[in-house]
């Protein structure tokens, strides 16, 4: 305290001011440290956190800046966010277009972590979700145009899983295929290699928050094959078999392709090599007749 | 789009203002429409790469090319491209571009361990020509010591221009293209079954067949535009499969129907178990096979094409090295007629068990493929590339997929063949058909047939006997013989054989700076092998040159100079014809040989070769003639500088080896009006399959079908029976290691690496290697490894996870990455016949740095 | 002040030498800059010594420290920290209930040598004019920090710390924090003396109450032969620890108790009479023991 020379009943007078004064400065103070701190927390869609990372709301509570993970990485490819950057001062980020996570197999950053800021729990790095790559503008994916590029398939680290090549006819030009690259979220590390790699100008893969990148579908409406292969068959009575009034030579297959000829007449398609085309499903097991029987 | 119209309509009114003004603006008009198209002049060519052959659009500005597209209206690819060809504007602008010859040097002289300094062309030439008179006089060496090294990106005039001054001019035989590395096994392959080179079908195979074949072929990656085509067949035909047979899991493999993951070298054995399967099942086309097949033996005892102190090559007793006595061992190419019955007993052997103990396929897969070929409904096109061809027994492996097709009478025709894909832009255009090959003439023809080489000479008007009769060095010959001292004069152009040929380390290197071997390289860019070269010289690349390729559909393709090269750089052409003026024909021929041709005394090989009436018959103005409907007062820098339209004299006279000889191409001037023709073209008209009547002209009205390459009509079906690679892993080199590409990456990548998109997309080669291997071995994935071999070692990071799946045992390596050089490792064992080298299989170990 | 206009420590340099005269002074910052030194030489050569910054760090892949304010706010925010996070706090408060928790902001924190620099600026151009704020303005701050992390769930602070910032900018890359750390800067300089550390850093009040029983202090043996030179006044970041030791206030022993004294040890060093000298908080009597002290870096 200051010296004080004032008469007693002027200075507690002076001394409830100063401190009502006090605070409601500290009180303004951290009302715009508040604001501030909840708007850092909105992590730019291009800065993505290192694997582990809890939500980003508990991510910004947990993470105390210490730069460990920075210093852990073997690439090289975190940074700590500066004070003029969009997010939580201090906080570790990469930018997958500028250098993608490699996807080490001992996760060295989040061993690095004292807090649990990156959760120590991850220990497959494939189990990682850093983010979710999108591809984002079909109009410039070269793909989407036919063209063979492809790169940020191949580069994927868990290639074939969580980005895969989804052949389309070209009806363009009537005799190539288009291989449409699509990502799956049960896959998809987020890594960033995709996008790090996409040779146009702008990419047009990029990884976003899961938040962003994720729809989500709404529970008054089932897919029906998804919901008949769970539960390992129709979840109604099967039909009676169904019979048809055909020519001669024809078939009709309820099940599948419709009209056909029968074996052993002129065939419009030569039988599939080995015999493969024919296979029978096995027999479902059906739920409601189960049902039935009670 | 706003902004164009805008511009548009600015242009139009400057326009409008000069006409009402009653003057006339200087190209006004012009420049009206060049803004309404960003002032960019189009016009079409073909993609730099691979020899799928797709047509692109150039757009050039300012003497430069800004824009490039895919031909909308080119048949093959319909205005796509692959993530290379999507960069082809930038291939010719890297920073490195060679613009002056440089000359290793130490006191203003040449020395071979001196720094490279720049010099004049005359300069390089003087020092050229210098070498090139030591070399023909030094008896150790002679004419067969003048090397040069070419490629199939060489042009077709190029190409033809090269085999003139060597063949002719020097009389050196040892010419030889990258080709060799590449599809000399195809090469030998058709020669052998057909009696003539090149496939039979064509891509529209694609859209007919029912069943696809890929024989070590990743056409996912090395033929990206092909594969969609055949991707939508599959597609679009609920019945189509598709059938990998491969040594490791790649990208092919993703939609295949049946992956066949394969031991190396065992694909031997599978083809005789298919052979086997057909004859065992009644599904010979005995019609077919009666009428036109016949079936030979081969000589087995072959050898591995090393080295002949190489104890398999002092074992092999048909090699054709010199034996003890002095005289060839044999003959690897040897063959003798058995019947029909013979041959099924001979594959007899091969059954379904012992193809799956050697092969390691689930016999099911074995027997779901043989299946495929028997079955007379289903119609199959094969397709193979380096598996096939980088082979010790890649002719052997190439007859016998022709052995399978002609059994079953499954070829030429609509989605019916087997069928050899190239991997350069021009190895069937100018490889084998201009026949830069050190056994070949154009046209299929040989050095070593007396016919051959009167036909030769009698073209190219030189007296008889220039042509020297014994085959060159091929190019794994040309590094063993640089080492030995056999060459002192080695050119090598448009090819990067340093990063790309076998066994760097123990042939090429040591070959190269040989103090008696003076090498020089022709290149665009310092690559790994102008670095190792005594003189670089600067040439210009693709669109800086009026050029012709030849796809693996016997596609040929032209297209118009569309800007100038940087600084000094010159095309190959024009440095093949110059340096020809260095000679007199006293410095390269024999006295008795002018003596047959007096009127050649004392005139340069420039002038015999190449003002001979023929290269010289269309006049400089010709240039802008035949390119009129495309470009007003088109011209080229060779024209300009030679004063005649070099390439189309030089095109007719090569052209005139093959017309009217089953090669015929059509005239010059049609190919710049059209997106390529596929030959022979018989009164204008392209061959879509050959062979069979109807679709091919060389086959006469009820003859069906006829091989026509050999005189009795018949090809060949060949007994030869499975053998163990030249090296196989033991305890010490315990994994196979396979080398390869990448889509993102052409060949050495001295063109896809200096494009930044593509080095960010595949920066450095990784050796892919199956998890448990990694385990085995205590790495992790991204560790940075040893690989050893007997040869050298490099390092390189380990990827367990990607586009490649090597099985349990085998490594698989990129070769575009000139800082980890993977042929450093390589054995340069090659097939004995093709002598093409096997890249695919030999020993190495991987250890943890 | 002391009586010439000589600047304060003049006369102890006349009585004791130069070097004697700065001991403290020069050792504290060979502290400051040396733990910034073991920060920088991995980033630098790649010598991996201390990996980190001050809100946590491993030193040699064996020790590790953890910022206790840092940590609480987390926890307010509903955070708990990983096993090595927890030792590494552990460890540093036991520490700087050694030493006294301030013993931070005078040896390690590098804000401090900001404000040092602006607190002697300041006197060497004679700014005289300083704004009045309580210095238990830090002890509210202290508080609110706290709160609005358990609020916003947020480390609050850490968006704004100026000590984090300057230390992080250095070892990681500064970007914009040269702003901020301009700003306390010319804050201490031209608005307040003393201004950030001794009125309003939360850091150093939450060290303070760390260090409020801490065992090294400054002691006062030879209060009796002070000379009223005021020159310990003049330097000293927090004048108000000094009095009532130096003094005997209300019968205070000769030691400063005063939990915000970061024995920075300058008093010792201007003091031409040997007033003070470093020891234990305990046998308080005028002896002439002198705790030898060398800082241990965090």
């Amino acid at each position: 305290m200051e010296r004080d020379t004032k008469p007693k009943g002027s200075a507690r007078r002076q001394f409830l001011a100063d401190t009502a004064r006090m605070v409601c400065g500290v009180g303004l103070l951290g009302l715009g440290l508040g604001l501030y701190a909840r708007h850092a927390t909105a992590l730019p869609p291009a800065a993505i956190r290192p694997p582990g990372a809890l939500p980003e709301k508990e991510f910004s509570a947990a993470c105390i800046r210490c730069g460990m993970c920075v210093r852990d990485c073997p690439y090289d490819i975190l940074h700590l966010a500066k004070p003029e950057e969009p997010m939580s001062t201090g906080t570790p980020y990469f930018v997958a277009r500028q250098a993608p996570c490699e996807m080490c197999e001992d996760i060295p950053c989040v061993k690095a972590c004292p807090t649990g800021a990156l959760d120590h729990r991850l220990t497959d790095i494939t189990k990682a979700r850093m983010g979710l790559a999108v591809l984002i503008d079909h109009e410039t994916c070269l793909n989407f145009l036919g063209l063979r590029c492809d790169i940020c398939y191949r580069v994927c680290p868990v290639i074939d899983k969580a980005i895969t090549l989804e052949p389309m006819a070209n009806t363009r030009t009537g005799k190539h295929a288009m291989f449409i690259p699509t990502v799956h979220s049960e896959a998809c590390t987020g890594c960033g290699k995709c996008e790090k790699a996409c040779p146009t100008e702008i990419a047009a893969i990029k990884v976003l928050p899961i938040y962003i990148a994720k729809g989500h579908l709404s529970a008054h409406y089932r897919l029906g094959w998804v919901e008949k292969e769970k539960a390992g068959g129709s979840l109604v009575a099967p039909d009676l078999e169904h019979q048809y009034n055909l020519p001669e030579g024809m078939r009709y297959d309820y099940g599948g392709k419709g009209l056909q000829a029968e074996p052993g007449a002129p065939a419009a398609a030569p039988a599939a090599p080995g015999g493969e085309g024919g296979a029978v499903p096995p027999a479902p097991t059906f739920k409601a007749m189960q049902g039935d029987k009670l | 789009m706003e902004l164009t119209r805008r511009e548009f309509i600015k242009a139009n009114a400057i326009a409008a203002a000069a006409g009402v003004a009653g003057m006339s603006i200087p190209g006004a008009q012009a420049l009206a429409q060049a803004k309404a198209d960003d002032g960019l002049r189009w016009d079409k060519g073909a993609c730099r790469y691979c020899g799928t052959g797709c047509s692109v659009l150039v757009g050039v500005k300012d003497g430069r090319i800004v824009a490039t597209q895919g031909d909308p209206d080119a048949p093959v690819n319909k205005g796509l491209n692959c993530i290379k060809g999507y960069f082809l504007a930038k291939i010719q602008y890297g920073q490195d571009r060679l613009t002056k010859p440089l000359l290793r040097m130490k006191d203003g002289k040449f020395d071979k361990n001196g720094e490279f300094q720049p010099i004049s062309w005359d300069q390089a030439f003087d020092i050229m020509a210098e070498k090139v008179k030591q070399t023909l006089k030094d008896p150790n060496q002679g004419p067969q010591g003048v090397a040069m090294f070419g490629s199939g990106q060489w042009t077709v005039w190029e190409g033809y221009a090269a085999v003139k001054l060597m063949k002719a001019g020097f009389r050196s035989n040892s010419i030889d293209p990258n080709a060799r590395h590449c599809m000399a096994s195809a090469v030998a392959g058709f020669m052998r079954t057909f009696g003539i080179d090149e496939p039979m079908g064509c891509y529209d195979d694609a859209e007919h067949a029912d069943a696809f074949v890929l024989w070590g072929s990743n056409m996912a990656e090395m033929h990206p535009i092909l594969w969609t085509r055949i991707t939508n067949r599959r597609l679009t035909a609920d019945h189509v499969r598709i059938h990998v047979l491969s040594t490791f899991s790649h990208r092919s493999c993703e939609i295949a129907d049946n992956e066949l993951i394969f031991k190396p070298q065992s694909d031997l054995a599978i083809l005789n178990y298919i052979c086997n399967y057909i004859i065992q099942n009644n599904a010979v086309n005995k019609d077919f096979v009666a009428k036109h097949v016949g079936f030979f033996k081969g000589v087995t005892d072959i050898g591995y094409g090393l080295r002949p102190n190489h104890p398999l090559e002092q074992a092999a007793g048909n090699n054709g090295y010199p034996g003890p006595d002095g005289k060839p061992k044999g003959d690897p190419n040897a063959h003798s007629p058995i019947t029909f019955e013979e041959f099924a007993q001979f594959v007899s052997e091969y059954t379904l068990d012992k193809a799956h103990e050697i092969s390691g396929v689930p016999k099911d897969r074995l027997e779901k493929l043989a299946k495929t070929y028997a079955d007379p409904k289903t119609k199959v096109t094969s397709y193979w590339t380096m598996g096939f061809n980088q082979h010790t027994r890649g002719t052997w492996v190439n007859n016998m997929i022709y052995n399978v097709h002609l059994l079953v009478g499954k070829i030429s025709e609509p989605g019916n063949g087997p069928f050899s894909l190239t991997g350069q832009p021009s190895a069937c255009g100018t490889a084998r058909e201009v026949g830069t090959f050190s056994h070949r003439l154009p046209a299929d023809m040989v050095v070593m047939n007396p016919k051959h080489r009167e036909i030769a000479e009698k073209i190219w008007k030189l007296p008889a006997g220039t042509i020297n009769p014994v085959p060159g060095y091929h190019a794994v010959l040309q590094s063993r013989m640089a080492k030995d001292g056999k060459i002192g004069f080695l050119w090598t152009s448009t090819t990067n054989n340093m990063q790309a040929g076998p066994n760097v380390n123990g042939e090429v290197y040591p070959g190269w700076r040989n103090p008696k071997c003076f090498t020089v390289v022709s290149d665009v860019y310092p690559t790994v092998s102008a670095m190792s070269a005594d003189l670089i010289l600067p040439a210009a690349m693709w669109m800086e040159k009026e050029g012709a390729y030849g796809n693996a559909e016997r596609r040929t393709q032209f297209w118009r100079q569309q800007v100038k090269a940087p600084g000094e750089a010159r095309s190959d052409l024009w440095q093949y014809l110059e340096f020809s003026k260095r000679f007199k024909v006293e410095d390269v021929w024999p006295a008795d040989l002018i003596a047959k041709m007096p009127e050649y005394k004392g005139k340069t090989l420039y002038e015999i070769l190449y003002l001979n009436g023929q290269v010289n018959k269309f006049p400089k103005e010709e240039a802008a003639k035949v390119n009129a409907h495309a470009w007003a007062g088109y011209t080229n820098d060779e024209t300009e500088h030679f004063g005649f339209y070099v390439q189309k004299g030089l095109f007719e006279e090569y052209a005139g080896f093959g017309r009217g000889h089953a090669h015929d191409l059509a005239l010059f001037d049609t190919y710049h009006k059209v997106r390529g023709l596929r030959w022979p073209v018989v009164d204008g008209k392209e061959t879509l399959w050959r062979f069979r009547e109807g679709y091919d002209p060389y086959v006469k009205k009820g003859e069906g079908v006829r091989f026509y390459g050999y005189p009795d009509g018949k090809a060949k079906i060949f007994a030869l029976p499975y053998q163990p690679a030249a090296e196989m892993p033991d305890n010490e080199y315990d994994l196979w290691l396979c080398t390869g590409r990448v889509l993102e990456h052409w060949h050495t990548g001295s063109m896809t690496r200096r494009v930044p998109e593509l080095y960010r997309a595949f920066p450095d080669a990784v050796v892919f290697m199956n998890p448990k291997d990694a385990e085995k071995r205590g790495l992790k994935r991204h560790d940075v490894v040893k690989v050893a071999t007997r040869r050298g070692e490099i390092q390189l990071r380990v990827e367990t996870k990607g586009r490649n799946k090597p099985p349990e045992g085998l490594i698989f390596i990129p070769f575009f990455d000139e800082m980890r050089l993977v042929n450093k490792l390589t054995l340069d064992a090659t097939c004995p016949i093709s002598k093409e080298t096997d890249y695919k299989k030999c020993a190495a170990k991987v250890v943890k740095v | 002040m002391s009586a010439s206009s000589q600047r304060p420590g003049a006369e102890a340099v006349a009585a004791k030498g130069w070097l004697a005269a700065h001991k403290w002074l020069i050792l504290r910052r060979a502290s400051q800059l040396g733990i910034l030194l073991l920060f920088l030489v991995g980033p630098w050569f790649g010598w991996w010594i201390v990996k980190g910054n001050l809100n946590s760090s491993y030193t040699l892949d064996f020790l590790p420290l953890t910022d206790p304010y840092l940590l609480l706010q987390a926890l307010m925010s509903g955070q708990t920290p990983e096993r090595l996070g927890l030792i590494g706090v552990t460890i540093v408060v036991l520490f700087y209930l050694l030493v006294g928790g301030r013993t931070y902001c005078s040896w390690v924190c590098p804000v401090n040598l900001v404000t040092d620099f602006a607190a002697w600026l300041r006197s060497r151009l004679g700014l005289k004019g300083s704004a009045h704020i309580s210095r238990q303005t830090r002890y509210w701050i202290l508080a609110m920090t706290l709160l609005v992390s358990a609020a916003t769930g947020t480390i609050a602070w850490e968006m704004v710390n100026p000590v984090s910032m300057l230390h992080r900018g250095l070892i990681f890359g500064m970007g914009f924090a040269w702003a901020v750390i301009l700003v306390v800067f010319l804050f201490d300089l031209f608005v307040m003396r003393h201004g950030w550390c001794g009125h309003l850093c939360p850091v150093g009040a939450f060290y303070s109450l760390i260090g409020k029983f801490g065992l090294l202090r400054v002691k006062l043996p030879a209060r009796a032969a002070c000379n009223d030179c005021m020159d310990c006044f003049a330097v000293c970041p927090e004048q108000q620890v000094i009095r009532p030791a130096l003094k005997g206030i209300d019968g205070a022993p000769p030691v400063i108790l005063e939990a915000n004294c970061t024995n920075c040890g300058r008093c010792i060093d201007v003091c031409s009479k040997d007033v003070f000298r470093f020891g234990t908080r305990f046998g308080a009597a005028e002896s002439t023991a002198v705790a030898k002290v060398s800082p241990v870096p965090k």
